[in-house]
């Protein structure tokens, strides 16, 4: 078995695509989403997939095993809200460890199955809850959360990712920064504080509009620059654009970071329905050309794509080259 | 495909946009209005919760064009951990702020933390040093790396602030190699501040300060090329402050040179520049000179900028303040300057009024006296406190200062002019003792009352005081002192008063004086009136009474049936109390489970000695509620800084305190000297303590408390906390520790602030090197403590707590109630190497000088406890001196206050 940093040296790797819309097809009922376990629970579940590692595992192995059979080298757990800021929707602020664990097994057992070299990848996803942003207009020194419990959420989860075996921690779909210097310290605290071997950790930004700032207002390069302290395997961008629109500050990026570059973008933006319509060969397309320009190393899809997506991505930058990682200079001269 | 991008090892920050400090950037400004310590606008505004127009003072910087912003909350009066959090956290909701990196700026590491905790963008903390050692150093560096952020290193190690290049290069360096190789840290992200201190104070040892920095950080930038240098550049021309003319131009100056040896980033107010070649080329020379200390032998390139600098001041700006009171009259200017402490314009106000009035004198007997007699009014009301009252009397001073050539002149010219009239007073602090904080306050007031005060300082024999009262032909005579055998000194200057004859009335004062003593001992010496006198602002009312022709006689008679009565209680109590047999007061000694305990060893035996200590750190450890004691201002702090009463007068006292610490320290006037030392020790029979070291061994005799006690309650005795000789096993020891602590070189700025009759900072600067000693003890304590013997390695309490006393262990000293015989202190200083080890000189009293000065025994016994002795019977007298040795009548004069 190599790495995933000889791997990344030899060749682009993929990442997966959405598991929302995946789990969409299978129109599950809130019996399903409750399953035995919490049959009896208080409030509606549908709509917590995070929830299905715990009452549906066997489905969110089978959507992994899709996207493994599509060409996918990395899984990403089923646990975008698996934190206990966000399962407070739902009142499962409890169960977040257990989720997580779940979660990280599920991805496993895929790989399992399947009997091909892949990585999991534990999802850890922005909160519903923002650092640097108050949601009161009236009175912007406000925030809903404190950085103590944003690292705490995040410790909890990283956790359970980690107790369930997963390979890579992803930061993933940042629109503030500083939610996702939350999650950085709580990965560093957890590995300084239990000496387990640490984990390559990988980030992914979100761009939010044309005018390539996060939602949170940073430039791309000022957003590279607040998180480069954790020295992550690899930097990218992922969601709200598609890759039509993503391109430019992919291209921007692969120019300034010293890492691994990873971009996943959605299905386009949505239509007038609110859905992804993008085709996978033109999805595929749009990457194969980042790939020839040589801007990633990593690529795959995010809302809307599925295994086909994937599949068509996979196909076409199999034989190209990867982004050849700059040279991070020593000394001045 | 492009070739290969090569990325650069720049220091990159980052807000909303991102900053790239390349080697071409020259130099970041970064902006120093938002720090509530440099700036008094940005503290109130932050003080009145104005948040609001406090961010504006942030907009303004971004607009004037800082780079970085520094925010710093470092106020006694603010939480800093929530006004840094709340600011920040404003400042991050305002995109034309927001976009530029921030500095986070605090001593204190928590309200880093708390800054840290709010930003997205990658910060510059300022800042952390190994000036709490190492491990901390690494501690602080791995939060600030979790957080992604860059740091900004003081040259600062265990030993102190860097002074010399040579310091500053060698510890830089060193936190250069701890941090990359051990903490991970990319190179590009420290920033080293080489301490920038000020140049021109008029001491020869600061005249190198510029050349030292510059110089220090050529070598760090050869050595590092990939660090930053930045200092805070207006630290440089501290001594010319006022005088922004001067300032700049010294600032501009030493930045171009600074910048040429590689400082690329400082906390400047960018707007306030001068640029180098518009600065008048005679003052940029003079600066170049002093900075570069070029032809300074003697301080001529000082003094000649101080020279030049007096004649731009005139033409400076003068600062807009409510100047409405300056349109009245001569007489309610003068006033208003004396109610208010102002100095400001006492000199030409005094001038136009001894122009108006006839003669010098009417003066002061007119416009003058009329103004201190409001403050007096006041002051007695309650309306003003002690602080102020001092000020009003430098302004006093002053005008008197003026008046004084043309009174003397005035005299020649008509030797029956002046009729004596004035009421004269003499104070001094009685022989062995060298305490005079309160001699001062008093002599102060009593001047602002309108009395010639001769003072005659501290450790004056009976025989210089009676002979200069007869020759001054005082009208009192005052005495103080702090140490108990002053008390007997006290009785002696009483019983030769009226060997002598003397008529005049005797006041007493001081910590240890009191009521009873006075009633008890001195009164019945002296017979023309004996007088204790509580704090200052008695002694108004007092001398005033003493004084009055028509009331001096009924309030000596009061005072007299007053102490003739509390001598009447005090000898009938007597009998009440109940005393144990000195062998049934040692069998009732502490219990304590001495099997079960074993003596933690210390780290070393012996003694280790500290040179010029840290007062920076030191000032971390002040005790605060002794230093507004010392100026009548009781209450607990710092809830006293918001009193309803004082509160305003504590808060400015608390900043004037506060703004001469940071030039006490800053420019280091002080330096602190210690000792600490650990030795085997054991209890052997009775109540003596042997104390082993290298040369051999030494007895430490105590003595225990004999008055019956409630049952089940021990008669304390020091040496109960140490392990009887009996329960040591073969090869155990107990041990026993001592500390000295001394604070040096405050002569130099008493004289000076006597020169400039500024009484007030005089005695501020007293109490707070009285802080300092008492400061150094607590620290000293702490690290014996927690490191050196290391009895409570995890201890962590607050200073608080500290102040509280609630750690484990206790330092008594000598002289004080648990151990009330101040001869023991000959021993505690030869175990801690004599003199020579602190420069301590013990007096013919045992007090310590310099004054400033605090000794002890450190006991680490779980159990030990601070205790009185109380009073002792004449057999522990004869057992205890048997023990000791002495001549039977010296130790009777030692033990006085402890027998009956």
């Amino acid at each position: 078995m190599s790495t995933i940093q000889q791997e990344l040296e030899k060749r682009i790797l993929v990442i997966d695509g959405a598991m929302g819309t995946m789990i969409q097809r299978y129109k599950l009922s809130e019996e399903d989403y409750r399953g035995e376990r919490f049959k009896d629970w208080p409030s509606d579940v549908k709509g917590n997939n995070d929830l299905l590692n715990l009452t549906q595992p066997q489905i969110i192995t089978e959507i992994h095993k899709q996207y493994l059979d599509a060409g996918a080298d990395i899984l990403e757990t089923n646990t975008f809200s698996s934190t206990s800021i966000a399962m407070a929707d739902y009142d499962m602020q409890s169960l977040a460890y257990e989720l997580n664990v779940a979660a990280a097994k599920c991805a496993r057992e895929a790989i399992r199955q399947s009997g091909k070299q892949a990585w999991v990848a534990g999802a850890i996803g922005p909160l519903n809850k923002t650092l640097s942003l108050s949601p009161d207009v009236n009175n912007p020194g406000f925030r809903a959360v404190t950085f103590d419990e944003v690292v705490d959420a995040y410790y909890e989860q990283v956790k359970g990712m980690v107790d369930g075996g997963v390979d890579l921690l992803l930061i993933e779909t940042i629109f503030d920064t500083l939610n996702a210097k939350g999650a950085i310290f709580a990965i560093k605290k957890f590995f300084r504080e239990t000496g387990t071997e640490t984990l390559p950790i990988m980030i992914s930004g979100t761009i939010t509009d044309a005018s390539g700032r996060t939602l949170s207002g940073q430039t791309l390069e000022a957003f590279y620059t607040s998180v480069a302290h954790a020295r992550p395997l690899s930097v990218g961008l992922n969601c709200a654009l598609g890759a039509k629109e993503m391109r430019p500050h992919i291209a921007e990026l692969s120019q300034i970071a010293g890492c691994y570059i990873s971009a996943y973008p959605n299905a386009g933006l949505p239509n007038a329905m609110g859905e992804y319509d993008e085709d996978p060969v033109q999805t595929g397309h749009f990457l194969e050309d980042w790939a020839k320009e040589g801007f990633v190393n990593i690529v795959g899809g995010c809302c809307g794509t599925t295994p086909d997506h994937i599949k068509h991505i996979a196909d076409n930058v199999r034989k190209l080259a990867p982004r050849k990682r700059p040279v991070v200079d020593k000394e001045l001269a | 495909m492009s070739d290969t991008i090569h990325i650069k090892p720049f220091l990159r920050l980052s807000g909303l946009e991102p900053l790239v400090v390349r080697p071409e950037t020259n130099f970041v400004n970064i902006g120093e209005r938002t720090n509530v310590t440099g700036s008094k606008k940005f503290a109130r505004l932050i003080r009145e919760n104005k948040l609001e127009e406090a961010l504006s003072v942030a907009r303004q910087q971004v607009e004037s064009g800082a780079q970085v912003i520094d925010v710093n909350m470092d106020d006694a009066l603010l939480d800093g951990v929530v006004a840094m959090r709340e600011f920040i956290n404003l400042m991050q909701s305002e995109p034309d702020i927001a976009k530029i990196p921030l500095m986070i700026d605090s001593s204190k590491f928590e309200i880093i933390e708390a800054g840290l905790k709010c930003v997205q963008g990658k910060c510059i903390v300022n800042s952390i040093s190994m000036k709490e050692g190492e491990q901390k150093f690494i501690e602080q560096a791995l939060i600030c790396q979790a957080y992604g952020a860059a740091v900004i290193v003081m040259a600062f190690d265990e030993k102190g602030q860097a002074d010399t290049e040579d310091r500053k290069v060698e510890i830089c360096h060193r936190a250069y190699k701890i941090l990359v190789d051990q903490v991970g840290f990319d190179p590009q992200d420290i920033i080293f501040d080489p301490n920038i201190f000020a140049v021109a104070t008029g001491l020869e040892e600061h005249n190198n300060y510029g050349v030292d920095f510059i110089n220090a950080t050529r070598r760090i930038k050869e050595l590092m090329p990939l660090t930053g240098i930045s200092g805070g550049v207006s630290n440089l021309s501290f001594s010319f402050r006022g005088n922004e003319t001067v300032r700049e131009a010294m600032h501009s100056v030493f930045l171009l040179y600074a910048i040429k040896a590689g400082m690329n980033m400082g906390i400047v107010n960018a707007g306030a520049l001068v640029v180098y070649d518009e600065i008048e080329p005679k003052l940029r020379e003079l600066c170049e000179n002093v900075i570069l200390n070029r032809n300074n032998d003697n301080n001529e390139a000082t003094e000649a900028l101080i020279t030049f600098a007096e004649t731009v001041k005139a033409k400076g700006k003068v600062e807009v303040k409510n100047e409405a009171w300056r349109g009245t009259s001569v007489e309610e200017r003068l006033k208003h300057s004396l109610v208010n402490g102002i100095t400001d314009f006492i000199d030409i106000d005094t001038e136009e009024a001894r122009q108006k009035y006839p003669r010098p004198l009417e003066v002061i007997e007119g416009p003058l006296m009329a103004g201190m007699s409001v403050v007096g009014d006041l002051f007695g009301a309650g309306k003003m406190f002690l602080p102020q009252v001092v000020k009003s009397a430098r302004v006093m001073k002053k005008s008197v200062a003026w008046l004084t050539p043309f009174i003397e002149e005035e005299k020649r010219n008509n030797p029956n002019a002046l009729n004596g009239n004035v009421k004269k007073i003499l104070l001094a602090t009685v022989k062995g003792d060298v305490h005079d904080i309160g001699k001062n306050i008093v002599g102060v007031v009593l001047g602002c009352n309108g009395y010639d005060i001769v003072d005659m300082g501290v450790m004056v024999p009976t025989d210089k005081i009676l002979d200069t009262a007869e020759r001054e032909q005082a009208d009192i005579i005052g005495l103080s002192g702090l140490i108990t055998p002053s008390l007997d000194e006290m009785v002696n200057v009483a019983h030769e008063m009226k060997r002598r004859g003397m008529t005049q009335p005797l006041l007493i004062g001081g910590a240890t004086t009191s009521r009873m003593h006075t009633a008890v001992k001195i009164a019945p010496q002296y017979d023309n009136g004996v007088v204790h006198v509580l704090d200052a602002s008695r002694s108004v009312t007092v001398a005033g009474s003493l004084l009055a022709v028509d009331q001096k006689a009924p309030f000596l008679e009061k005072i007299t049936q007053e102490y003739i009565k509390l001598k009447h209680d005090f000898d009938n109590k007597k009998v009440v109390k109940a005393y144990l047999p000195f062998p049934d007061a040692q069998a009732n000694q502490v219990k304590i489970g001495w099997e079960a305990y074993k003596a933690v060893t210390p780290t070393f035996t012996g003694t280790k000695v500290f040179r010029d200590y840290d007062l920076g750190e030191l000032r971390e450890y002040i005790d605060w509620k002794p230093f507004f004691i010392s100026w009548e201002l009781h209450g607990n702090f710092p809830a006293i800084l918001t009193d309803d009463k004082v509160g305003d007068a504590a808060t400015k006292l608390y900043k004037d305190a506060n703004d001469l610490l940071d030039k006490i320290v800053g420019e280091k006037w002080l330096s602190a000297q210690g000792v600490v030392g650990y030795w085997p020790a054991a209890k052997i029979a009775g109540d003596t303590i042997e104390v082993s070291r290298a040369t051999g061994k030494i007895h430490l005799e105590s003595l225990r408390q004999q008055i019956q006690k409630a049952p089940g309650q021990p008669n304390l005795s020091l040496s109960d906390f140490i392990k009887p000789a009996e329960y040591l096993k073969e090869g155990e020891t107990d041990y026993l520790g001592a500390f000295s602590v001394t604070i040096h070189g405050i002569e130099p700025h008493i004289k000076r602030f006597e020169a400039a009759l500024d009484d007030y900072n005089k005695i501020m600067l007293q109490a707070l090197a009285d802080r300092f000693a008492e400061a150094f003890a607590e620290a000293l304590h702490s690290r014996t403590r927690k490191e050196f013997w290391g009895y409570v390695k995890d201890e962590t309490l607050s200073n608080e707590e500290l102040i509280k006393e609630q750690y484990v262990g206790i330092r008594p000293a000598p002289g004080y109630p648990a151990c009330p015989d101040h001869t023991e202190k000959y021993k505690l200083f030869d175990l801690l190497g004599g003199e020579e080890a602190t420069g301590i000189h013990l007096t013919e009293s045992l007090a310590m000088y310099p004054a400033s000065s605090v000794c002890g025994w450190y006991f680490s016994h779980p159990q030990s406890q601070y205790f009185g002795v109380g009073k002792i019977q004449p057999d522990q007298f004869e057992d205890y001196l048997s023990r000791k040795g002495m001549d039977r009548a010296d130790l009777e004069r030692w033990l006085r206050p402890v027998m009956e």
